[in-house]
């Protein structure tokens, strides 16, 4: 997995509370078998018509928020489904970090196994950096993973929290699996105690 | 001992290994696998040369993307799409070793109701899918969940997975239901008061004379849409009725292994004393049939009111209903009840159990559908030979419906059962999203007698005044 540690990029504005996965990944993108080059249809039904053709008042479709590494949306980013091509399409298109006041748990899960970094903040501080996305491509924010912070163009900084294990995993870019692997003998143990107390499993 | 919660003593009877900050390997009595969120992970397996720790607990049927036409035995009747995925997956099972049901096998169907149906599914147990509606599952006091492709993968490789634990809700809906309410009504009515993130970072449990009240089904219904509200999970206590359903099922334990198993289910409730984290009641008789308006779960209101306004609303939802009423072609103030239905859908993991059939069988039987075409899509190829033997498909058929093979269908639509641009369909189905059961099609989520009541009479009404 990729490291996340510091990054300063151009952060685009989506007021929309309750973006759903369906919106973010369309499910005619699910028929695929691999997980990549999903970012070409990330948004897709809000980005394009019909025709294919990119609807110019969609953020992403504005020049200044093309190169986009941060998105700054409304409550409860990422609800509904469980599917792994929303954060799969969010960073193949090159966003590495979403800053929303909450999101569903399943995505936020999934954001952390594909180095893209979810930062949730009291809705004081979303506002601020919502306006502060709203400037275009002139105006820069930070995101700091080791010092929790994200600072705005104008300097303004804010501290969010994460888990110390999944900042861990994303400071370094861990294999999930393989950290787990190294457990074994705990959950072979735990095997063999459960298969004795509950066998009909 | 300090009194727990019965998500509590599910947690603790499955926490592997902990990690001095509280992350925990929980470990994952079954894993169910379907042809859309797996194909990733299986291949992960083999890039790093991995095999299936515990394939006996690992079941896979494809159900997201297989079409519900006749003949889709033979590939070159599904989607290129389709058929990739479908091939993938049986050979995956083949290669890892895992328990499958193809979609020639009758017991097919719907990965949430072939888990339950089979015996797959017991209290007590831990059940995770790449799905989100795992939920369901949470019916027979299982902890159960959705989860990413990359912990699927990690499920396959070590039966477990990283967690932390979540907080405890309580849910309670007191004394009974009026005629004519529903579990979906419940579930919906519940999402209602809570919004779409209330229950983000909470396992739900439901308790309350009314939820004891529901059938099986009726509880699969309730916690199937917990994610929905955001919760994890959410469960209900074993009882008699779950412990009935069990029994017998194929993969259920037997003789004196069932019998140890049912000491077991039997202490698997919340004590008095318990702590939760937060509390809701909901009385029963106060739930009415209800729809929803707009393009999230949480618009939902009672089938008697009005299209709302975004006047209505605060904060970031006022934006997001303009939007919705935009996209659903709404206009605030018009009775819910005159929105005309171009098409029914009756389905899903929701509302795709054989009581669900009976339900909608019961308002249709006799009738006519006014609506431009009706649908309906048996959880699973069990339901539906039940339901052939029951005589529902016969009413369905009289009434203008198509009679489907069992898979997700237009639920989620990614098969080519979908909404046109601008197609009114009421569904008893789980989301309303945007373009969630076609590009720009429209979503009214309701009950099987509503949906059944709309197609009757072609615009959404409520069922009392058919029952």
């Amino acid at each position: 997995m990729d490291k996340f540690e510091t990054l300063t990029g151009i952060a685009a504005p989506m007021p929309l509370v309750n973006i759903d996965t369906d919106m973010i990944i369309p499910k005619q993108f699910l028929k695929t078998i691999k997980r990549s080059g999903l970012g070409a249809n990330l948004f897709d039904e809000m980005r394009f018509d019909r025709q294919g053709n990119e609807i110019p008042e969609f953020v992403l479709n504005q020049d200044a928020y093309r190169e986009a590494q941060i998105l700054v949306a409304g409550d409860n980013f990422g609800c509904g489904s469980s599917r792994e091509h929303a954060p799969w399409a969010i960073k193949d298109f090159g966003i590495r970090c979403v800053i929303s006041t909450s999101f569903a748990d399943i995505f936020y899960n999934n954001c952390f196994k594909n180095g893209i970094l979810p930062i949730a903040l009291p809705q004081e501080a979303v506002d601020v950096l919502m306006k502060d996305a709203e400037k275009g491509a002139n105006a820069r924010m930070t995101v700091d993973l080791e010092n929790q912070t994200v600072t705005t163009s104008d300097g303004e900084s804010f501290s969010f929290e994460v888990d110390a294990f999944k900042k861990h995993c994303l400071l370094e870019g861990l294999d999930d699996i393989g950290l787990t692997m190294e457990k074994a003998g705990s959950i072979d143990t735990f095997e063999a105690q459960a298969a004795q107390a509950r066998p009909w499993v | 001992m300090s009194p727990k919660t019965l998500y509590d003593k599910i947690w603790d009877a499955h926490v592997a290994h902990e990690a001095e900050d509280g992350t925990c390997l929980l470990y994952i009595d079954r894993h169910l696998v379907h042809e859309v969120t797996s194909p990733q992970a299986f291949e992960g397996l083999r890039m790093a040369r991995r095999k299936v720790r515990a394939p006996e607990k690992t079941i896979a049927v494809p159900d997201h993307n297989v079409p519900t036409t006749a003949g889709r035995e033979d590939p070159k009747n599904m989607t290129e799409d389709s058929a990739i995925q479908v091939a993938a997956l049986d050979k995956n099972a083949k290669d890892f070793g895992i328990h499958y049901y193809p979609v020639s096998d009758v017991r097919q169907g719907i990965v949430h109701i072939v888990g339950p149906e089979q015996g797959w599914t017991l209290p007590g147990m831990t059940v995770v899918c790449g799905d989100s509606h795992t939920a369901t599952h949470g019916a027979f006091g299982a902890l159960a969940h959705g989860i990413g492709t990359s912990e699927v993968e990690h499920v396959l490789a070590t039966q477990t997975l990283i967690q932390k634990k979540s907080k405890n809700m309580k849910v309670e809906i007191t004394g009974k239901l009026r005629p004519g309410v529903t579990a979906k009504d419940i579930t919906l009515s519940v999402i209602g008061e809570t919004g779409t993130a209330g229950g983000t970072g909470y396992v739900i449990e439901y308790c309350g004379e009314a939820i004891r009240d529901l059938s099986m089904e009726g509880r699969m219904t309730v916690c199937n849409m917990a994610i929905e509200g955001g919760a994890r999970a959410g469960l209900i206590a074993p009882d008699e009725k779950t412990f009935e359903y069990v029994k017998g099922r194929p993969h259920a334990p037997k003789g004196a292994q069932f019998e140890a198993a049912l000491a077991w289910w039997k202490t698997l409730f919340s004590d008095d004393d318990a702590h939760w984290d937060k509390v809701i009641t909901i009385k029963g008789e106060d739930i009415a049939p209800v729809v929803t308006w707009g393009t999230s779960p949480e618009d939902v209101l009672p089938i008697t009111a009005n299209v709302p306004s975004a006047d209505d609303f605060e904060g970031g939802k006022v934006g997001a209903a303009q939007r919705s009423l935009d996209y659903m072609g709404l206009t605030p103030g018009t009775p819910l009840s005159d929105i005309e239905i171009d098409t029914v859908f009756i389905g899903s993991c929701t509302n795709g159990r054989i009581e669900d059939l009976r339900a909608a069988a019961e308002i249709l039987k006799g009738k006519k559908i006014k609506v431009k075409r009706a649908m309906v899509v048996p959880g699973s190829g069990l339901v539906r030979a039940q339901a052939e033997e029951e005589g529902l498909a016969d009413i369905f058929k009289e009434a203008g419906f198509e009679w489907r093979l069992a898979g997700c269908s237009m639920c989620l639509a990614m098969n080519p059962d979908q909404l046109a641009e601008d197609e009114r369909c009421a569904s008893t189905s789980n989301r309303n999203f945007e373009g969630r059961q076609g590009y720009k099609g429209r979503t009214h989520l309701v009950s099987p007698g509503m949906a059944a009541a709309a197609a009757i009479t072609g615009k959404l009404t409520d069922v009392r005044e058919l029952m």
